[in-house]
C-alpha cells in the first residue's frame, strides 16, 4: 500500500535490524524501515504515532559509545543504526480493588515494596522516550508523594523502557498508575455540579424533555437546532 | 536548522510574508447553499465512482467505499466444515477487541456476573481509543442539560442518527463520567473540583472533558489496569482476532473462532453471548487516504458480523479529519489536532493566501483543502508526490504571545520537532486524512442486535452518530455501548441454553458470493494492511 511508504529518492543506507544488515531509504521511521525491508509487523507495533508504547526499541550508532532508546513509530533511521526491538518486557504488577485501597503511602509500599530500593541512578529516565524524568517520579514515589508522583508520571505511554533498564527491577511505569489512579479516585477534588446533575438524571428530571425531542420531525428538529443559543467562547 | 526541503521554504517565505497582515483578516465563513455545493464537489464521499452497493447478505444495496465492500464482499478464513468439537475455551460473554469500548463491556459483564473472555487482535490497548487526544463530552454544567446535548448530536449528524441511541447516549454521559472518575482517572479541574470544560466542533455548550493531551490514553490505560485487577475472572488473550462468529442451530450467537498471529492455529472459543467492539477502519485507505487510525483498523467487526446477517448501516459517509500531517512523510497522516485553528492558525495555499475560514465543519473544512490543492491547483507539492496546504501554526504567538503554542500544544511541538521542525516558528503542511467510520453494525439502545447474543460497542457501530461524529462523542460512545453491551450481554448469557454450534452461515455465505457471480481471492476480516515493500 503505497499510502505507507514513499520513498523520495533512492540513496540507500545500511541499517542492521537485530544485527542483520538492509538497505533501506534515508527517510523513513525505524517501524517504516523494518517494513521497507520485508518484515510483517505483529509484535512491536500498535498506533503508529507515538501513543500506545508497542514500539520501544533499544539502538547504537556504529561509531558511538552510547546506548540509545526510541519509539520505533517516531524514531528515523541513520546510516550504521543497529536495531533491536524491545515490544514488550516482564514487569511485576500487583492486583489490587482500587475501592478498597487508601490514598497514601503505606499503600504505595505495601503493594510495591520495591519502591524504596531505588537507587536514584538515573538510566530509566535517559531511556524514556516520552522525555518524563521517571527519576524524579520515582524520587516522589519514595517520599509517598502520590500527587506529585501521579502528575510528573503523566504522559507515560507504559512502553517498558525504563524498566528493562532499572538494575533495582522497578516497575516504574505499574507504581505510576496506581499513584494516578488513587489521585484521581480519592484526592483529586470532587466535582459537586457532576453529582449534581446526577442527582437530577436520578430522579428523572430530563426524561420529558428527551420523550419530546425523540418524538420531533426533521424540520421541527432543524427549527430547535437553529435557535440553539451558543455559549460564548 | 529547518526540516524543510529549499523548495518548500521558498512557498514558507511566501507564507512569511503576508502572516502579518492576515493576523487581523479572517476569511469569511461559507453559507449553507456554498457549503453545500463544496461538499459535493470535493469531498470524497461524494465521488460516486468510489462506492461500491454490496450485493450480498442482509444490507444488499448499502453503499459503502469500495476498499470497505473488497473485505466485506470476501471470503471467510474457514470453512463450514471447521471443527467445532473441542472448543480451546469456553465462557459466558466473549469480548472481542481490546481498545475502550471492550474493555467497558468486559467491566459490566464481569460485575453483572458472567465469565469473560476477552480476545483482541494486538496488544491490549493498542486501538484507535489510545490516540484520542481532545477529549469527552458531557452535558453536567449547570448551563448545559441533556436535552442541549441531543440537538447538538442530532444536528451534527445532519439529523439521521437513531434517536433512542442519542437519548443513550447524552443520559449516561454524565453517569459515566462518575465512573471513569471513580476507577481512577484524572480529569483536568479546577482548584475547586469544577472540571475545565471546553467547546468542540458543533458544540452549543462547553461539555468537553479532558485529560491534558491524552484523554484517550488515560481512559485506555485505566480501564485497562481495572480489567487487569479482576484477571480471576476476565481473561485477556491478546495477538488473537476472531476471525468468524458462530452461531448455534438456532441461529444465537454461540462464540467465535479466533487465530493466533504469531502461531497461525486457529481455535473456536464457546461463548453464550458476544460483544463486538472491534473499532474502525482507516487502515483500509479509502480512496487511497492517509489515515489518523491505529495498525489494526481494517473494519473486522462489519465483516464479522454482517456474515452472521446483521444489518450495516451509514456507511457510505467516513469522517475525513481536515488537518492530517502532510509532511514529513514519515507522520504522514498523522492527527494535527483541531486545537491548533482553534487557537487562530489558519490554513493558507502555497502563496501565503487564506482561502477558507478556519473552523467550517469538518468535512466542509476538509473539501475545501482538497478543492485548494487539486482544482485550482495552489498546493503545496513534497518530494514524495504528496500535495498539501500551510497551517499557519506561528500565527498562534503572535496572536496569544510567545511560549503559547509550547504551552498549549506540547505533544505536537515534540512531535515535530523530532523531524526539525519549530511550529512556533515555521507553518505545518496538512493535508486531509482518513479519521472515523461514521457507520457500521446497527445496534439498539441496550446494545443488542437482531442476531440474538451479538452486542455491538463503539466505532464498529452504526447509528449513533448518525452521517457525522462530533469530536468527543467517541470516546462518549465507547463508555456508554460498552457498558450496556456488558451490562445486556451478561444477562442473556445467564438465560441462553446453547444448542449445537455450527458454522451453517459460512456455506450459505459462500453459496450466495458465487450466486452473485463475485470471484474473489480476498479473504476476510484481513487483520492487519500490507505495508510490506516489494520490489
Ligand atoms: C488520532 C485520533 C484522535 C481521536 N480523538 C478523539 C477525541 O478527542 N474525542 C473522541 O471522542 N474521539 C476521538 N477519536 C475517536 C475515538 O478515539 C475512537 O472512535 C474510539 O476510541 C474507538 O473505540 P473502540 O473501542 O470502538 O475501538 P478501538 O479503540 O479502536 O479498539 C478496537 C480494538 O479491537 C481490536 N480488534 C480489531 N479487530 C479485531 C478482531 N478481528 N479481533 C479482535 N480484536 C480486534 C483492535 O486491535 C483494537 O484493540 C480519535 C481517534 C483517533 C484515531
Ligand atoms: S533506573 Fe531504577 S534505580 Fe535507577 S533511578 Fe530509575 S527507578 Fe531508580
Ligand atoms: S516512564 Fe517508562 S514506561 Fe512510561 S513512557 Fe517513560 S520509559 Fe515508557
Ligand atoms: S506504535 Fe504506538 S507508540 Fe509506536
Amino acid at each position: 500500500m503505497a499510502t505507507e511508504t514513499r520513498v523520495a529518492d533512492n540513496k540507500m543506507i545500511p541499517i542492521y535490524i537485530m544485527g542483520k544488515q538492509y538497505l533501506v531509504p534515508p527517510a523513513l521511521t525505524i517501524m517504516k524501515a523494518m517494513e521497507y525491508a520485508g518484515y510483517k509487523l505483529i509484535r512491536g507495533v500498535g498506533c503508529r504515532g507515538g501513543f500506545c508504547g508497542a514500539c520501544g526499541t533499544a539502538y547504537r550508532i556504529q561509531g558511538d559509545p552510547k546506548l540509545y532508546f526510541g519509539l520505533a513509530c517516531q524514531t528515523v533511521v541513520q546510516p550504521g543504526m543497529y536495531l533491536a526491538q524491545l515490544p514488550f518486557f516482564p514487569a511485576r504488577r500487583e492486583t489490587y480493588d482500587i475501592s478498597q485501597l487508601e490514598p497514601t503511602a503505606t499503600t504505595l509500599f505495601s503493594l510495591y515494596p520495591e519502591v524504596l530500593r531505588c537507587l536514584g541512578c538515573g538510566a530509566c529516565t535517559k531511556a524514556c522516550p516520552q522525555e518524563i524524568d521517571v527519576r524524579d517520579y520515582m524520587a516522589a514515589a519514595m517520599r509517598g508523594d502520590l500527587a506529585k508522583l501521579a502528575d510528573t508520571s503523566f504522559d507515560c505511554i507504559m512502553c517498558g523502557l525504563c524498566a528493562a533498564r532499572c538494575p533495582a527491577e522497578e516497575a516504574q511505569y505499574n507504581i505510576a498508575i496506581l499513584a494516578r489512579r488513587l489521585y484521581g479516585r480519592y484526592l483529586a477534588p470532587r466535582s459537586e455540579h457532576l453529582e449534581r446533575r446526577l442527582e437530577e438524571i436520578e430522579t428523572g428530571k430530563f426524561t420529558v424533555d428527551l420523550e419530546e425531542l425523540k418524538g420531533l420531525g426533521e424540520e421541527e428538529l432543524k427549527v430547535r437546532y437553529k435557535a440553539r443559543d451558543i455559549e460564548p467562547k | 536548522m529547518s526540516g524543510y526541503p529549499p523548495e518548500m521554504q521558498e512557498s514558507i517565505r511566501s507564507v512569511e510574508a503576508t502572516r502579518a497582515r492576515r493576523v487581523g483578516e479572517t476569511f469569511p465563513a461559507m453559507s449553507m447553499e456554498q457549503r453545500e455545493k463544496i461538499l459535493s464537489g470535493f469531498h470524497p464521499d461524494y465521488r460516486e465512482e468510489t462506492f461500491h452497493a454490496v450485493r450480498v447478505g442482509v444490507s444488499k444495496g448499502q453503499r459503502m467505499p469500495v476498499e470497505l465492500a473488497r473485505v466485506v464482499e470476501a471470503r471467510p478464513h474457514v470453512g463450514a466444515d471447521f471443527d467445532l468439537s473441542a472448543p480451546v475455551a469456553e465462557t459466558d460473554v466473549l469480548v472481542i477487541g481490546g481498545g475502550g469500548g471492550g474493555a467497558s463491556a468486559a467491566l459490566l459483564a464481569q460485575e453483572s456476573g458472567a465469565r469473560v473472555i476477552l480476545v483482541t487482535k494486538l496488544r491490549f490497548g493498542d486501538a484507535n481509543t489510545v490516540m484520542a487526544q481532545g477529549g469527552i463530552q458531557a452535558a453536567d454544567r449547570p448551563e448545559d442539560s441533556p436535552s442541549i446535548h441531543y440537538l447538538d448530536v442530532i444536528g451534527g449528524g445532519h439529523f439521521t442518527n437513531v434517536p433512542d441511541l442519542v437519548e443513550a447516549l447524552v443520559t449516561d454521559a454524565p453517569c459515566v463520567i462518575k465512573w471513569l472518575e471513580d476507577l481512577g482517572m484524572m480529569f483536568d479541574k479546577e482548584p475547586d473540583g469544577t472540571m475545565m470544560e471546553e467547546h468542540g466542533g458543533g458544540t452549543s455548550r462547553k461539555r468537553m472533558h479532558s485529560a491534558r493531551d491524552y484523554s484517550g490514553a488515560e481512559i485506555m490505560r485505566t480501564l485497562r489496569d481495572e480489567v487487569r485487577n479482576r484477571e480471576e475472572h476476565i481473561a485477556v488473550v491478546e495477538f488473537s482476532p476472531a476471525v468468524e462468529l458462530v452461531l448455534d442451530d438456532q441461529g444465537r450467537i454461540a462464540g467465535a473462532v479466533v487465530v493466533n498471529l504469531e502461531t497461525g492455529v486457529y481455535g473456536y472459543i464457546k461463548a453464550k453471548a458476544v460483544v463486538l467492539a472491534t473499532g474502525g477502519g482507516g487502515r483500509l485507505h479509502y480512496q487511497d487516504f492517509p489515515t489518523t487510525n491505529h495498525y489494526g483498523a481494517t473494519a473486522d467487526g462489519v465483516v464479522l458480523a454482517y456474515r452472521v446477517g446483521a444489518p450495516l448501516g451509514y456507511l457510505e459517509s467516513m469522517q475525513y479529519h481536515p488537518t492530517g500531517a502532510a509532511f514529513p512523510e514519515q507522520i504522514l497522516g498523522l492527527l494535527v489536532t483541531e486545537k491548533v485553528r482553534g487557537l487562530g492558525a489558519q490554513p493558507v495555499n502555497k502563496r501565503g493566501e487564506q482561502f477558507v475560514y478556519p473552523l467550517e465543519p469538518r468535512d466542509v473544512e476538509a473539501a475545501a483543502l482538497i478543492r485548494e490543492c487539486s482544482e485550482r491547483g495552489n498546493g503545496v507539492v513534497t518530494l514524495t508526490g504528496q500535495p498539501g496546504v500551510w497551517l499557519d501554526s506561528p500565527m498562534i504567538d503572535m496572536i496569544h504571545g510567545p511560549g503559547t503554542i509550547q504551552r498549549a500544544l506540547p505533544a505536537m511541538v515534540r512531535q515535530f520537532a523530532r523531524f526539525d521542525i519549530d511550529i512556533a516558528q515555521e507553518p505545518i503542511l496538512v493535508y486531509p486524512t482518513l479519521h472515523y467510520q461514521n457507520g457500521g453494525v446497527r445496534l439498539k439502545a441496550d446494545a443488542s442486535t437482531d442476531i440474538p447474543g451479538l452486542f455491538i460497542a463503539g466505532e464498529v457501530s452504526g447509528g449513533v452518530h448518525g452521517h457525522n461524529r462530533l469530536m468527543g462523542n467517541s470516546l462518549l460512545e465507547i463508555t456508554v455501548f460498552g457498558r450496556r453491551a456488558g451490562r445486556t450481554a451478561a444477562h442473556y448469557a445467564g438465560q441462553v441454553m446453547l444448542a449445537a454450534p455450527n458454522l451453517a452461515h459460512v456455506a450459505a455465505w459462500n453459496r450466495e458470493m458465487e450466486a452473485a457471480g463475485i470471484d474473489t481471492d480476498v479473504i476476510s476480516p484481513i487483520l492487519l494492511p500490507d505495508y510490506v515493500h516489494r520490489e
